[in-house]
């Protein structure tokens, strides 16, 4: 696997921003690599600086130094403009609050992230009823977001994040507002989707949820730690949810 | 494409809203198209109205009270270079009565050449005849309204009337010639010129009608009259001497500062009507925050937010203009219908307004398009 060039390669990334006039380091200069193919949890709790190497590795927001190689490209020089092409085609995001847009039914959440690659409606819909069909909804795909149930709208999500074909996936707290049946369904799906070859980065404050992945990387203080024993062994009978 | 199917989906989503939104233009363009239907359409009949008249024809008018112009000097102008005609008129409000039915009509003393230069017709019957001014007779010709008020479809010719309590017999009815600015020109007794001057309680004459031999040497005939009048009268200030073409022009100008006022005023509701899509729009993008942020994170550039604003905001308020212009033409329609006042719809003042609306639109869609499409994705997910 290490042959590869990783598709993710993140080196002494810092990040820091005012704050209520105090300036805060969130990220104290992060090195990362992931692989084509990884399922990777980084956990962390609140203030940590999850929420801004989520916003970093998604291309919401550019590092103050450091190097971000995202499939070999440079993004962390890029205008706002390139940021917003590169997140369109190659990350799939997947919130905690599912995020669909209400107005719009399943297929239609499903084709947005095309719509804005400029792509024609026949195929456009084709791609997204494909989508849908990967996550099981495709009898749904004409009922509004209000219309289906929490875990629903989180596969109607999976979906749209699978349609546009893109080399990374990125959960943010996706079991974070379901219940714990529902939860372990979406967690099964993001496994099997892993096993297809898909990347998955999966961002929790929830160790139960981290181990789903085959690589655990705690994040604390605005540095990051590759999981070693020690730090499961630590937690082992002390706060299980961090 | 796309944007726009967007944009209607978005406005269908919130009908009532989408349609107090477009009010604000819809009232505007409908005024905007009522009000200059109205004043047009006054315009165009006070036109059609003078120019009915002949632009062969001058009118004398008198007007001082301490002056005095009578029937042989009125028929001096008669002997001015390039005049064909003259009918010296008295005027006055007269009680024409028949049986119970009574009506306040206006009064033309005048003699038989007034029917040849105001170019009117005849319905039934015969008109004053020069004997009769001579002989002081007591016959009237009835304007067309004043006829059917008084003997309602039935033939008046050779009824009496009472004529402020006197009995005058009635020898011809007037077609219609129609109505101007809420005066109707039929709503009139014609009587001899002597005996206006008995009814109007006077010696003088008020007005004289004028018709040239040419037209076009209108002025110079014009020119002469004054000439002859100010030898008469010696008061330049007593008297007026017009032609249809200078009352045209003043009644024009008149509607056309109307108009202008109306359809001002009314352009002022279309900017108001602009301000409320912007407040709207406003609302609207601070509500839809959280969604800006989600098509911002999977892919909508700056552009694509900017133009579904935009858009949304051009398809508001052109819907309100084609509505507009809708209920404008079919209130117009209505208003004529119930007061029975000609309006003229003007084809390019309902482009124009349509396009005004269009540009409001614009105008008051690009502040809060902008606003939306400068979010930060970060802080927009993150709304609540």
């Amino acid at each position: 696997m290490t042959m590869t060039e990783p598709i993710i390669q993140i080196n002494s990334m810092k990040k820091m921003y005012e704050l209520g006039g105090e300036t805060v380091k969130a990220l104290k200069g992060v090195t990362l690599d992931i692989q084509k193919g990884d399922f990777i949890s980084i956990i962390g709790p609140s203030g940590s600086g999850k929420s801004t190497f989520m916003n970093m590795i998604g291309c919401l927001d550019r590092p103050d130094s450091g190097k971000y190689l995202l499939d070999g490209e440079e993004v962390g020089k890029m205008k706002n403009s390139q940021l917003t092409a590169i997140r369109n085609e190659k990350i799939g995001f997947i919130f905690q609050n599912f995020n669909l847009i209400s107005k719009l039914t399943a297929v239609e959440n499903v084709e947005l992230p095309l719509i804005y690659r400029g792509m024609k409606t026949a195929e456009r819909r084709k791609i997204a009823l494909e989508a849908l069909e990967k996550v099981g909804l495709v009898d749904r795909a004409n009922h509004l977001p209000t219309q289906l149930s929490g875990g629903q709208q989180q596969r109607v999500a999976i979906a749209r994040a699978l349609a546009g074909h893109p080399p990374i996936l990125l959960a943010d707290e996706p079991t974070g507002a379901l219940d714990s049946e529902t939860s372990r369904g979406i967690l099964e799906m993001i496994n099997s989707l892993n096993e297809q070859g898909h990347t998955i980065i999966l961002i929790t404050h929830d160790l139960e949820v981290a181990k789903q992945a085959s690589r655990v990387v705690r994040i604390h203080d605005g540095q990051l730690y590759e999981s070693g024993g020690e730090w499961f062994a630590d937690n082992q009978n002390g706060t299980k949810e961090y | 494409m796309q944007t726009i199917r967007m944009a209607l989906k978005s406005i269908k989503g919130n009908k009532v809203r989408a349609i107090l939104t477009m009010l604000g233009i819809i009232i505007g363009v409908s005024s905007v198209i009522v009000m200059v239907a109205i004043g047009q359409g006054s315009t165009k009949e006070v036109q059609d109205q003078i120019g009915s008249l002949g632009t062969n024809v001058l009118t004398v008018s008198v007007s001082g009270s301490d002056i005095t112009f009578k029937e042989d000097d009125a028929n001096q102008i008669q002997d001015v270079n390039g005049v064909e005609a003259i009918a010296p008129t008295v005027s006055g409000r007269v009680t024409v009565k028949n049986g119970q039915t009574n009506a306040q009509v206006s009064m033309i003393g005048t003699i038989s050449s007034y029917l040849n230069i105001r170019d009117l017709q005849l319905q039934s019957g015969r008109f004053i005849a020069d004997l009769d001014h001579e002989n002081h007779s007591k016959v009237a010709v009835l304007g067309s309204d004043t006829a059917e008020n008084l003997f309602g479809l039935a033939d008046s010719v050779g009824e009496s009337v009472q004529v402020n309590g006197t009995a005058y017999k009635v020898v011809g009815v007037l077609e219609s010639v129609g109505s101007s600015l809420g005066t109707s020109g039929d709503s009139t007794i014609i009587v001899p010129l002597s005996t206006g001057q008995r009814l109007a309680t006077t010696t003088d004459i008020g007005s004289v009608y004028v018709k040239v031999e040419n037209e076009d040497m209108i002025d110079f005939t014009s020119r002469f009259i004054e000439q002859t009048m100010y030898s008469i009268v010696g008061d330049a200030d007593s008297y007026s001497v017009s032609s249809q073409k200078d009352l045209m022009e003043t009644a024009s100008s008149v509607n056309e500062t109307m108009t202008f006022m109306l359809g001002g005023s009314a352009a002022i509701s279309l900017i108001v009507g602009g301000i409320g899509i912007m407040n709207i729009m406003l609302v609207s993008v601070s509500e839809r925050t959280k969604e800006i942020g989600i098509r911002k994170a999977i892919g909508a550039k700056r552009g694509n937010i900017l133009l579904q604003f935009l858009i949304e905001s051009i398809v508001l308020s052109s819907l309100g203009g084609v509505i507009g212009v809708g209920i404008g033409v079919i209130s117009a329609q209505i208003f004529t219908l119930a007061t029975g006042t000609t309006i003229a719809y003007s084809v390019p003042v309902m482009l124009l307004s349509f396009a005004f609306s269009l540009v409001v639109g614009v105008v008051f869609g690009v502040f809060p398009a902008n606003k939306a499409s400068k979010l930060d994705p970060i802080q927009a997910l993150r709304y609540e």
